[in-house]
């Protein structure tokens, strides 16, 4: 399936990946209003991890294996067994963070205001997701991965 | 004759039909559970009794999840019986189910400790969704003011934020010092006293019920419970929330070896062929103290009955272990305990603590030969999953270990190696 892929050595740590990914995921799609004022305040789904002078963004993994889907409680983290992702349910979920304490790569997101967690969903009918299309130093890239 | 006989429809039974149905597209499988609702989360009835999900949403499973994965669901009806030398499973009424591999999913029963009174009407225990109706209907038949919830652990705690959300006045007692005592070392669990307190409830501790009291009028009815050392608290209703125990009566006289639970091997096999034992009620290996012990919990249960189930379809897997470990979400405090929270003095371990008490942050490991075996996080989990990680592979963090608990942990603080190992980074 293809995935999201990180280039340590280019990314430059500027955290425009979050700035897109939070605005693709608000409700009013604009910046100002969905740092500023919009509530629910929307989440970004991916983050950059900085230990200077490396950065790198992180999101999930659609693991194969994905321990958060045999974790969740409430069924509302699920693996697609036909394009390999996997999903989350806002609707389904009871927001009890056990996904959060078995994921790997910490790639979970609690949203506490709608007592759920928020995580990358591949921006679900776009060709590439919005951190990699914005990315100004491609160090983010969508590309066919194995498993 | 079903190929696949599971009793049990909860955690360890719903792994088992995945994991058979993957490996196994056709091959008959009969699921009996005694319960008239299945698929449900167990761990969601608090938020049924707090009125936050109703029944559709703590199904975790599809609407037609039996259908959709080809099993026969026999609902409603208890196995009471097991004969190994014709390989039947008899329910109530004496009809038998015969199976070629069977799956022991019974879980467990809520641990009842001899109170006089606990027959009185307001009594109750609280595992199954039967259990959450009755409450949740007992309160708005009496429009129920108070209630006892007795025990501080991962049941109680639930119960008690669900009947305070209902509006009821609720009175916590325990009878170890510290509630969540099994998840918590002392300064974890105060700073969940603290909040829980602050939310309104009363904690007791250090003691528990001697006595359940009747009404004057009516002593069948509950009035309030007489505490073991000192005092009454009156209530309407007295929930019974210490535990489970493993309900291994099936096997109870067989030659099925048990412990206090059913002793199963690391492919879920008990000492009788061709039968299997997954969930709260077998035990299983605990990969921190490297034996097999009860873990009476959901995800674990899950992959008990994923790894019972591939054995029994003929794909071989083995179950690498689990360990104490939940989340937490109750009264606005998320929480993470995985391992050892707690452990005695002993000079091999060596503890890692971050205090933060203006946020009511609270972070501490436990390293044994610099390899994690405890994490407790509270008020900061998000990145307990890489800490999990860390510690279920026995990586020897010595090199990074002082960056574990700082507020930004995260992959980059680990070396490039591991990074590239679980594809990180590129």
């Amino acid at each position: 399936m293809k995935k999201i892929v990180a280039k340590q050595e280019v990314c430059m740590g500027c955290g425009l990946c979050e700035v897109y990914c939070t605005v693709q995921h608000s409700k009013s799609k604009d910046v100002i209003k969905a740092y500023n004022s919009e509530r629910p305040k929307p989440i970004s789904r991916v983050t950059v991890e900085r230990n200077k002078p490396v950065s790198f963004a992180i999101q999930c993994r659609h693991c194969e294996d994905a321990p958060c889907v045999t974790a969740c409680l409430s069924g509302a983290m699920k693996k697609d067994e036909k394009t390999g992702q996997v999903t989350h349910d806002k609707e389904k979920c009871m927001g009890c963070w056990t996904c959060i304490m078995v994921c790997p790569y910490g790639a979970i997101k609690m949203d506490k205001e709608n007592h759920v967690v928020a995580k990358c969903d591949l921006c679900q009918g776009f060709d590439e997701p919005a951190c990699v299309a914005n990315c100004p130093n491609e160090a983010l890239v969508f590309k066919e991965v194995k498993s | 004759m079903a190929k696949y006989v599971i009793v049990g429809a909860s955690a360890a039974g719903l792994g088992a039909v995945e994991a058979i149905r993957d490996v196994d597209p056709d091959g008959t499988i009969t699921v009996i559970t005694e319960e008239n609702c299945s698929h449900y989360s167990r761990p969601m009835i608090s938020d049924f009794v707090s009125g936050k999900a109703g029944l559709k949403k703590i199904d975790c499973r599809t609407e037609d999840f039996w259908k959709e994965n080809n099993v026969k669901v026999i609902i409603g009806k208890k196995a009471t019986a097991l004969n190994f030398n014709e390989k039947t499973v008899q329910l109530e009424g004496g009809e038998k189910v015969p199976y070629e591999k069977l799956l022991l999913a019974t879980g467990g029963k809520p641990f009842v400790p001899k109170t006089e009174g606990s027959d009185k009407d307001g009594v109750f225990t609280f595992t199954t969704i039967n259990d959450a109706q009755r409450i949740a209907a007992k309160i708005f038949a009496i429009n129920a003011k108070a209630a006892v919830v007795i025990g501080g652990g991962l049941i109680g705690i639930s119960i008690t934020e669900a009947l305070l959300k209902r509006g009821l006045k609720v009175t916590m007692v325990e009878l170890q010092d510290k509630i969540l005592s099994l998840l918590l070392d002392a300064k974890g669990s105060d700073i969940m006293e603290a909040v829980v307190r602050k939310a309104g409830v009363d904690i007791i501790t250090g003691q528990s019920v001697q006595k359940i009291l009747g009404k004057p009028d009516n002593d069948g009815v509950v009035e309030g419970v007489l505490l073991t050392k000192s005092g009454q608290v009156t209530c309407d209703l007295v929930i019974m929330a210490i535990g489970v125990v493993p309900r291994i009566e099936l096997v109870a006289g067989s030659p099925v070896k048990t412990n206090r639970g059913i002793v199963v091997d690391n492919m879920m096999r008990t000492s009788m062929p061709d039968v299997y034992a997954s969930g709260d009620v077998a035990e299983a290996y605990d990969f921190v103290l490297n034996q097999n012990r009860l873990l009476p919990l959901w995800p674990l249960a899950v992959l008990e009955g994923q790894v019972a189930g591939c054995n029994m379809a003929g794909k071989q897997a083995t179950y690498a272990g689990g360990t104490n470990m939940s989340s937490l979400k109750y009264f606005g405090v998320p929480v993470v305990s995985v391992g050892l929270a707690n452990p005695k003095e002993d000079p091999t371990l060596e503890v890692l603590t971050k205090l933060d008490p203006e946020h009511n942050v609270y972070k501490k490991l436990v390293l044994k030969n610099n390899v994690i075996v405890g994490i407790t996080l509270v008020n900061s989990i998000e990145r307990a999953g890489i800490l999990y990680y860390l510690m279920k592979n026995g990586v020897n963090v010595k090199k990074f270990k002082q960056k574990l608990l700082e507020d930004d942990f995260s992959w980059a603080a680990l070396p490039t190696g591991l990074q590239r190992k679980m594809s990180v980074v590129q």
